[in-house]
C-alpha cells in the first residue's frame, strides 16, 4: 500500500527502487509527515479548509466591526477600544482609517482567500483525485507548496494588521494612485508593502494549485473515465483552474509594474498628482486606467473563479439528493465552458464610468448581457433537476438549494449593471454591494458550506450534527436576505460605497434606521457561523461515526474508498469506471455506482 | 530535520518523474504537461506586459528609446545556447555523459553570459542618456526595463533549473536514466529562447 503511495503514477519503477522508498517513507510518518508537510491530496484539503475557515471567522469580524460604525455612527464602544486599541477604536468609535483598513482586508481575504483559496483549494485538491481515480495529484510535492505558499501569504496579510501606520485601506480592488504613493494614505505605507507581498505569494500559490489540477484531470483518471464521464464538481473545478491560470499571471504583471511605481519611481500609473503636506509629484504620463484594466482582466475571471467550484458542487449535491440524474449535462459542461470564455472578455464592464469610449463600453455590454444566457441554463438546468425529484433535505441539499436561489437573485441585478447607462446612475452604489454579495459572495458561501456537509463524512469518517446544520442554514439564508436585499434600494437612491459615515448627508440620513437594522442582522447571522465552526470542530473528534461506505448512496468514485482511506486512497486497484455519475432512478434501481459495467438489457442513457 | 523532511517530499515528486510508466506511454508525461502550462501562464503575463505597452504607448508622453545594440549580441548568445541544449539532450539520449556533461555546462554559461549581456546593454542605454527609472524617467524607458528584467529572471530560473539536473543526473545514490527531468528544462529553455525572440521583435517593431 505505502509503495503505492510513493509511486503515484509510476507503477513500473524498479521493485529495488521501490523497496528503498518503501522504508523511507515508513521511517518518516510522524505527526510532521503526517499533518504538516504533508502530500497527501486529502490532508492538504483540510489544511487548506481550516485556513480557510480561519480566515472566514476573521474576515467576517472585520465586517460585523465595520458595520457597527454604519449601523451605529453615534454609539461609542470603549470597551472594543480596550481590545483594540487606539489606532482601531479611537473615543469609542471606529476610526476613518480602521474602517478604510477593514473594508479592504475584509474585501481581500474573503475573495482571495477563504472564496478562491478555501474553496477551489479545498475540494479541488480533496475531490480531483478520488473522483477521477487517481492515487493522488500530478505533483504531490507542488501541491503541497501551493498549500505552503497560501499560509505564508496569509501570515504576511496577518502581519499588516499590526504595523504602526495600519494594513492597506484603499479597497480590495487596490487601485492606484492610493496603492501607488506612499504618502496617498496611512495604509499606503507598509501596509500596502505587505499587501503586495502577500498577494504575490498568494498569486504563486493559486498556480502552482491551478497547473496541478489541471495536470491530474487531463492525465490521471482511471480506466474507463472518459472526460465525459466526469462528475460535474471535475468539470467546474477545470474550469476554475484554466481560468486561474490564464487571469492570475495578467493580475501579476499588474502589481510588477505597480512595485516599479513604488518603489524604483517610475510613472506607469502615475501622473500629474498633488498631495496635501507633500506637494506635486515629477510622476507625468502615467494613466491609473492602465491599472484598471491589468487588473479587471483578473477580477472579472476571478468572480468566476470563486463561483464555479460552487456550481460544480450544487450540480453534484443536487442530483445525489434530488435521486435523479442531473438534468442537461452536456449543456452544463457547454455552460461552463461558454462562462469561462466569456468571463475573459468582459472586464471593462467594471469601468463605464471611468472614461470609457461609450463605443467600447457597448461592445462591453453585449458581452457581458450574454453571459446571462449560460448563467440562465444553468439556472433551468438546476431548477429541472429539482422538478419532481424525491427530494432528501439533507443540510447539504438546503444548502445547494439556498445557493441557487442567491444566484438568482443576484444573476438578475447583474443585468441591470450591465447595462452601461444604467450603471452610471448604480456605480459605486450599494446596488453594486448587493449584486455581488448575493451572486458570488453569499451563494460561494452557501456552495462551500453545501460541500463541506456533504463531504465532511469522507474527510472524517464522521457526521457533522444535523440540528445545528439546519439552525445555521435557516439563520444563514434568511441573515443574508435580509442583509443584502435592502441595499438594493439604497444603490438605487445613490447611497456611495465605501463612505464612512453617511449619518451627515441629507439625502441619506433616510437609512439610518435601515442600517442600524442591516447591522443588527450582520451580528446574528455571524453568530450564526460560530455554530457552524463549533459543529465542525467538534464533529472531527466527537461527530456521528459513518459506518457504511456510501452514506449518500452516491454513484461517485470517492464512495468506493475505504471508510478512513490512506494515502493512496484505494487499498487494491484503482476501480475502472463504465458509466456516467449520475445514473439516479435508472431502470428500477435507485443508484448505480460508475464502477458498475453497463448490463445487456440496459437503457441508454 | 526540516530540510529532511522537504527533500524528500521533493524526491517522492522526483521518483514520480523518473518512471515512466508503461502503460501510459502513449499519453504525455504529467510534470511535462505541468510545463506546457505553467509555460502557458508566464505567456499571459508577458501578453499582460506587451498589452500594457500598447495601450500606453497610444497614449501622450510616449518617447522614442533607442534599444541598445548589445541586445543583438544576447539574442546570438541565447540562440547559440538552445542549439547546445538540443545537443545535450541527445548526447544524454545516446547515453555519451561525458559529452552531456560538457554541453549542459556550456549551455548554463551561455545562459550566464545572457543574463550579463542584458545587464551591459541597460547599462548602456542608462550611459547614453536614458532615464530607466526614478523620477522623471519616461514609461517607454521602464517598460523595457520591467519586461527585459523579468525576462532575465526567467533565463536565471531555467540555468538554476540546468544546475539540479545536472548535478541529478551525476548522483551515485539513485542511478536514474530517464530522460524526461532533462526533456522538461530543455522544453523550459527553448521556450525562454523564443520569448526573448519574441519580445525582442515585439519590442523593436512596436517602440
Ligand atoms: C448575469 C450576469 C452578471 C452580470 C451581467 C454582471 C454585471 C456586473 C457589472 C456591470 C458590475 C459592475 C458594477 C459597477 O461597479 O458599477 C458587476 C460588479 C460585480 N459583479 Fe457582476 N455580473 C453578473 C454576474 C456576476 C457573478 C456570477 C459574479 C460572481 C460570481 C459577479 C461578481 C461581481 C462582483 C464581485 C462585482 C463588484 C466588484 C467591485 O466593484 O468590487 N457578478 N457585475
Ligand atoms: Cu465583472
Amino acid at each position: 500500500m505505502s509503495t503505492e503511495i510513493a509511486l503515484g503514477a509510476g507503477a513500473g519503477l524498479s521493485t529495488e527502487l521501490a523497496t528503498e522508498h518503501h522504508e523511507h517513507h515508513e521511517h518518516h510518518q510522524s505527526f510532521i509527515t503526517k499533518y504538516v508537510f504533508s502530500t497527501d491530496h486529502k490532508m492538504i484539503s483540510k489544511q487548506f479548509l481550516i485556513t480557510g475557515i480561519i480566515w472566514a471567522f476573521l474576515g467576517g469580524l472585520m465586517s460585523v466591526l465595520f458595520r457597527l460604525q454604519l449601523g451605529y455612527p453615534d454609539s461609542h464602544f470603549y470597551w472594543l477600544q480596550d481590545v483594540l486599541g487606539k489606532f482601531w477604536v479611537d473615543d469609542g468609535r471606529i476610526t476613518p482609517q480602521a474602517y478604510y483598513a477593514l473594508v479592504t482586508i475584509h474585501g481581500t481575504v474573503m475573495i482571495f482567500f477563504v472564496l478562491t483559496a478555501g474553496l477551489s483549494g479545498t475540494f479541488a485538491n480533496f475531490l480531483i483525485p478520488l473522483q477521477i481515480g487517481a492515487r493522488d495529484m500530478a505533483s504531490p510535492f507542488m501541491n503541497m507548496l501551493s498549500y505552503w505558499f497560501f499560509l505564508a501569504a496569509g501570515l504576511v496579510m496577518l502581519s499588516s494588521l499590526f504595523v504602526e501606520t495600519g494594513p492597506f485601506s484603499g479597497g480590495w480592488v487596490a487601485y492606484a494612485p492610493l496603492s501607488a504613493l506612499r504618502d496617498a494614505s496611512p495604509g499606503s505605507k507598509s501596509g500596502m508593502d505587505l499587501w503586495l507581498i502577500a498577494m504575490i505569494l498568494f498569486v504563486v500559490s493559486s498556480l502552482l494549485g491551478g497547473l496541478n489540477y489541471v495536470a491530474t484531470i487531463l492525465n490521471m483518471r482511471t480506466k474507463g473515465m472518459s472526460m465525459t464521464r466526469l462528475p460535474l464538481t471535475i468539470w467546474a473545478l477545470f474550469f476554475t483552474a484554466v481560468i486561474g491560470i490564464l487571469s492570475f499571471p495578467v493580475l501579476f504583471s499588474g502589481f510588477i509594474l505597480l512595485i516599479f511605481d513604488r518603489n524604483f519611481g517610475t510613472s506607469f500609473y502615475l501622473s500629474d498628482i498633488f498631495i496635501n503636506g507633500v506637494g506635486a509629484l515629477p510622476n507625468e504620463g502615467g494613466t491609473a486606467i492602465l491599472y484598471q484594466h491589468l487588473f479587471w482582466f483578473l477580477g472579472h475571471p476571478e468572480v468566476y473563479i470563486v463561483l464555479l467550484p460552487a456550481m460544480g458542487m450544487a450540480s453534484e449535491i443536487m442530483s445525489i439528493n434530488s435521486r435523479k440524474p442531473i438534468f442537461g449535462y452536456m449543456a452544463m459542461i457547454g455552460s461552463l465552458f461558454a462562462i469561462c470564455i466569456l468571463s475573459f472578455l468582459v472586464w471593462a464592464h467594471h469601468m463605464f464610468v471611468s472614461g470609457l469610449n461609450p463605443f467600447v463600453g457597448s461592445v462591453f455590454v453585449l458581452l457581458t448581457l450574454l453571459i446571462a444566457v449560460p448563467s440562465a441554463i444553468k439556472v433551468f438546468n438546476w431548477l429541472t433537476t429539482l422538478w419532481r425529484g424525491n427530494i432528501r433535505f439533507t443540510p447539504g441539499m438546503l444548502f445547494t438549494i439556498g445557493f441557487v436561489s442567491l444566484f438568482i437573485s443576484g444573476g438578475l441585478t447583474g443585468i441591470w449593471l450591465g447595462d452601461s447607462a444604467i450603471d452610471i446612475h448604480l456605480h459605486d452604489t450599494y446596488f453594486v454591494i448587493a449584486h455581488f454579495h448575493l451572486v458570488m459572495g453569499v451563494a460561494s458561501m452557501f456552495g462551500m458550506f453545501a460541500g463541506i456537509y456533504h463531504w465532511f463524512p469522507k474527510m472524517y469518517g464522521r457526521y457533522m450534527n444535523n440540528t445545528l446544520a439546519y439552525i445555521h442554514f435557516w439563520i444563514t439564508l434568511v441573515g443574508a436576505y435580509l442583509i443584502f436585499w435592502p441595499m438594493h434600494y439604497e444603490g438605487l437612491a445613490g447611497m456611495p460605497r465605501r463612505y464612512y459615515d453617511y449619518s451627515s448627508w441629507e439625502s441619506f440620513k433616510q437609512f439610518a434606521e435601515l442600517n442600524r437594522f442591516i447591522s443588527t442582522v450582520v451580528i446574528i447571522t455571524f453568530a450564526a457561523q460560530l455554530l457552524f465552526i463549533f459543529n465542525f470542530f467538534y464533529s472531527i473528534f466527537k461527530g456521528r461515526k459513518v459506518t457504511t461506505k456510501n452514506p449518500w448512496g452516491a454513484n461517485t468514485l470517492e464512495w468506493t474508498t475505504p471508510i478512513n482511506p490512506g494515502h493512496g486512497n484505494w487499498d487494491g486497484e484503482i476501480p475502472e469506471v463504465h458509466r456516467w455519475a449520475y445514473d439516479y432512478n435508472k431502470d428500477g434501481r435507485e443508484f448505480i455506482p460508475q464502477t458498475e459495467p453497463v448490463g445487456a438489457d440496459e437503457s441508454q442513457h | 530535520m526540516l530540510k529532511n523532511i522537504l527533500f524528500n517530499r521533493l524526491i517522492e515528486d522526483v521518483m514520480m518523474a523518473l518512471t515512466d510508466t508503461p502503460n501510459r506511454s502513449k499519453k504525455i508525461h504529467p510534470h511535462k504537461f505541468l510545463m506546457w502550462m505553467g509555460i502557458g501562464s508566464i505567456c499571459m503575463m508577458f501578453a499582460g506586459l506587451t498589452s500594457a505597452y500598447i495601450v500606453k504607448r497610444n497614449q501622450a508622453n510616449w518617447e522614442d528609446v533607442q534599444l541598445s545594440p548589445v541586445f543583438m549580441y544576447s539574442t546570438a548568445v541565447i540562440i547559440l545556447s538552445s542549439v547546445t541544449m538540443y545537443l545535450s539532450l541527445k548526447a544524454f539520449k545516446a547515453r555519451a555523459m561525458q559529452k552531456y556533461k560538457n554541453l549542459i555546462s556550456i549551455t548554463v554559461v551561455l545562459g550566464l553570459v545572457f543574463a550579463y549581456l542584458q545587464y551591459i546593454g541597460f547599462k548602456g542605454m542608462a550611459n547614453h542618456g536614458v532615464l530607466l527609472l526614478g523620477p522623471g524617467s519616461n514609461a517607454a524607458a521602464s517598460f523595457l526595463v520591467v519586461i527585459i528584467g523579468l525576462h532575465v529572471l526567467h533565463v536565471l530560473g531555467g540555468v538554476i533549473a540546468l544546475l539540479i539536473t545536472f548535478f541529478r543526473a551525476f548522483r551515485t545514490k539513485v542511478k536514474s536514466y530517464s530522460p524526461v527531468p532533462i526533456e522538461i528544462v530543455s522544453t523550459y529553455w527553448h521556450f525562454v529562447d523564443i520569448l526573448w525572440i519574441y519580445l525582442y521583435i515585439f519590442l523593436y517593431v512596436a517602440r
